[in-house]
């Protein structure tokens, strides 16, 4: 067994903000464990990517390079870091909980007989992994049995990518064994959705609407109150979906990332995918019917009531505190 | 195209949920269910490609006797039959465990196309389509929004993250898990719900499909959060509460 093994994912050419918060949880855990740890970056050409994860504390970084691994498929993913880990034997495989690693780990940890604790928010002595469930109302402690290498991907926001220690680790080469014929699937370039005209990310003031608004009908109360404020208007994924609002409006993991001085979130119970958009919010009100939500593990200020009868007061009471 | 959906049953969207005496799961008594939302639009995914290109849908849920209003709402919504894995140990099986029922009762009808929602909206792994199409030996894409035939397979659209998407193709069979949203979902017709009282739901026991069940990721204890931040929660009717927001914002986080 070789410790605890960081996959790092690129993003424009360098390791993804996440791969470094992925490294900092790689480096706690191996503090918890006494473990080593080391990196694997994946691709068809990852000197320079291998080079500046080579910067921080890590024992080794290898670089898992193959001109059939130049643009992200699940197959050739797979069948790279499969031959890896059977090479290497880790007893802890640490990933970034990105869309991309939800698209090949679990396929991966199946492969090998294991299970993926995805989506992870923190660890503690055994060691346990913390997860959401119910939609962030509840957490759940999770533990690997058995023999072969533990598969854990942590979230976006739950360690700091700058409490990643600074060292300098050693650098080699695996060469993955794959065949053109292996990769069944044929990704185009990215591309972007609809035109991007609304910039939430840079708005100081947001009104966020989710579900507890009920009907597209009662849109316009939430408008008033975005307008009293002199607040862009956003929403929880479920009401782009629906059509209530258009889709460049969307806060979240699939949408924008805010940073606004004042997030309002209006009738939003706060499932994780909508509350790694607003982390970055300085001051975060939640209005909801419901006081277990979610949102208010988060929230600075709540008020607990019908947003029918909540919104309209508190737009009114704005118009008069301007006055 | 024959095309199987893979459907799950979850704790209602707004239900009150409480944890259960042994601290593992939930109290499930007195809790009201519904079809998880991904799986929804996977299931008009299937019900357009159907239409689209005619073929057969089944749909295949693992659970005990509960889910079978959710099969009979499949089916009321177009789906053409059903197979019910009962089963009444899911909670204690992990990802890999509940992908291992499912392949069991995938393969024998060897279908064009898999489908099945991103995740869950109760355990929210995310897992499940993903490990079935490695368990089936099939090509798979996740978070897709919509689905294409072409002569020789599929084109379909992935969501990535901050507004990107990506087009893929990719042979059938083949396992896709589907994104909400692509989609506008139907409502059961009359007709529909009529209908499909008459339509074919056939059960077979985890027992029966002979897979192991010990979990390789054991959830051992379930609890509530800890708050990250003291929220301050403003009392008084909701004229007061929002005079007192106010005056918080303005005096106190001095946001206003």
């Amino acid at each position: 067994m070789s410790g605890i093994w960081v996959v790092i994912e690129e993003r424009d050419g360098r390791a993804s903000r996440i791969s470094l918060e992925a490294i900092a949880a790689g480096q706690k855990l191996a503090a918890l464990t006494g473990l080593a740890v080391n990196a694997v970056v994946i691709g068809a050409q990852t000197e320079p990517l291998a080079a500046e994860v080579a910067a921080k504390a890590l024992g080794k970084v290898v670089r898992t390079e193959h001109p059939l691994l130049a643009a992200y498929t699940a197959d050739g993913f797979t069948l790279a870091l499969q031959q890896f880990i059977e090479a290497e034997r880790p007893d802890y495989v640490v990933f970034p909980h990105t869309y991309q690693v939800r698209d090949y780990a679990p396929k991966l940890a199946a492969r090998l007989g294991q299970v993926l604790i995805g989506d992870v928010t923190g660890f503690a002595e055994g060691p346990v992994f913390v997860r959401q469930l119910m939609q962030g109302r509840l957490n759940g402690s999770y533990r690997h049995s058995g023999n072969g290498p533990c598969f854990v991907s942590v979230q976006a926001g739950a360690f700091r990518a700058d409490e990643a220690q600074a060292g300098t680790a050693a650098i080699s080469d695996f060469v993955p064994a794959i065949e053109p014929a292996q990769i069944r699937t044929k990704p185009s370039e990215r591309f972007r959705g609809a035109a991007q005209t609304v910039d939430l990310g840079s708005a100081q003031m947001i009104v966020g609407v989710g579900r507890g608004i009920k009907d597209p009908a009662n849109i316009p109360i939430a408008q008033e109150l975005a307008t009293a404020l002199g607040a862009e208007l956003g929403a929880s994924r479920p009401i782009c979906d629906n059509g209530w609002l258009p889709m460049e409006r969307q806060i979240g993991s699939s949408g924008q990332t805010i940073s606004p001085k004042l997030y309002l979130a209006v009738g939003i119970s706060g499932a994780i995918q909508h509350l790694v958009g607003i982390k970055g919010s300085q001051c975060v009100v939640a209005i909801n019917k419901d006081p277990d939500a979610p949102i208010f593990e988060v929230a600075d200020y709540g008020i607990v009531g019908d947003l029918m009868e909540v919104v309209p007061a508190l737009t009114e009471a704005l118009k008069a505190a301007k006055q | 195209m024959k095309i199987i959906v893979a459907i799950k049953q979850v704790p209602e969207r707004d239900a009150q949920v409480r944890i259960d005496a042994a601290g593992k799961w939930i109290e499930e008594s007195g809790l009201q269910y519904a079809l998880n939302e991904s799986d929804a639009y996977a299931l008009e995914e299937a019900l357009q490609l159907k239409e689209k290109h005619g073929g057969e849908v089944v749909v295949l849920t693992a659970g005990p006797e509960r889910v079978g209003p959710t099969i009979r709402e499949a089916l009321a919504k177009g789906a053409d039959r059903a197979i019910h894995i009962d089963c009444a140990d899911l909670g204690s099986r992990d990802a890999l465990g509940v992908a291992k029922l499912l392949a069991a009762a995938v393969k024998p009808e060897n279908p064009d196309l898999v489908l099945t929602g991103l995740q869950s909206d109760d355990l929210g792994q995310g897992q499940t389509g993903v490990i079935l199409a490695e368990l089936l030996g099939l090509p798979h894409s996740s978070l897709i929004l919509h689905v294409e035939k072409t002569d020789t397979g599929l084109t379909v659209k992935r969501e990535l993250e901050e507004g990107w998407f990506r087009t893929i193709e990719l042979p059938t069979p083949a396992v896709l898990t589907i994104q909400s949203g692509g989609n506008k979902l139907r409502y059961a017709t009359l007709m529909g719900i009529k209908r499909a009282k008459t339509k074919e739901v056939r059960t077979v026991t985890a027992a029966e499909l002979a897979v192991d069940s010990a979990p390789v990721a054991v959830l051992e204890r379930v609890a509530l959060p800890q708050k990250q931040k003291s929220t301050q929660i403003l009392p008084g009717n909701p004229k007061e509460a929002a005079a007192a927001l106010v005056e918080k914002l303005k005096f106190e986080a001095r946001v206003l």
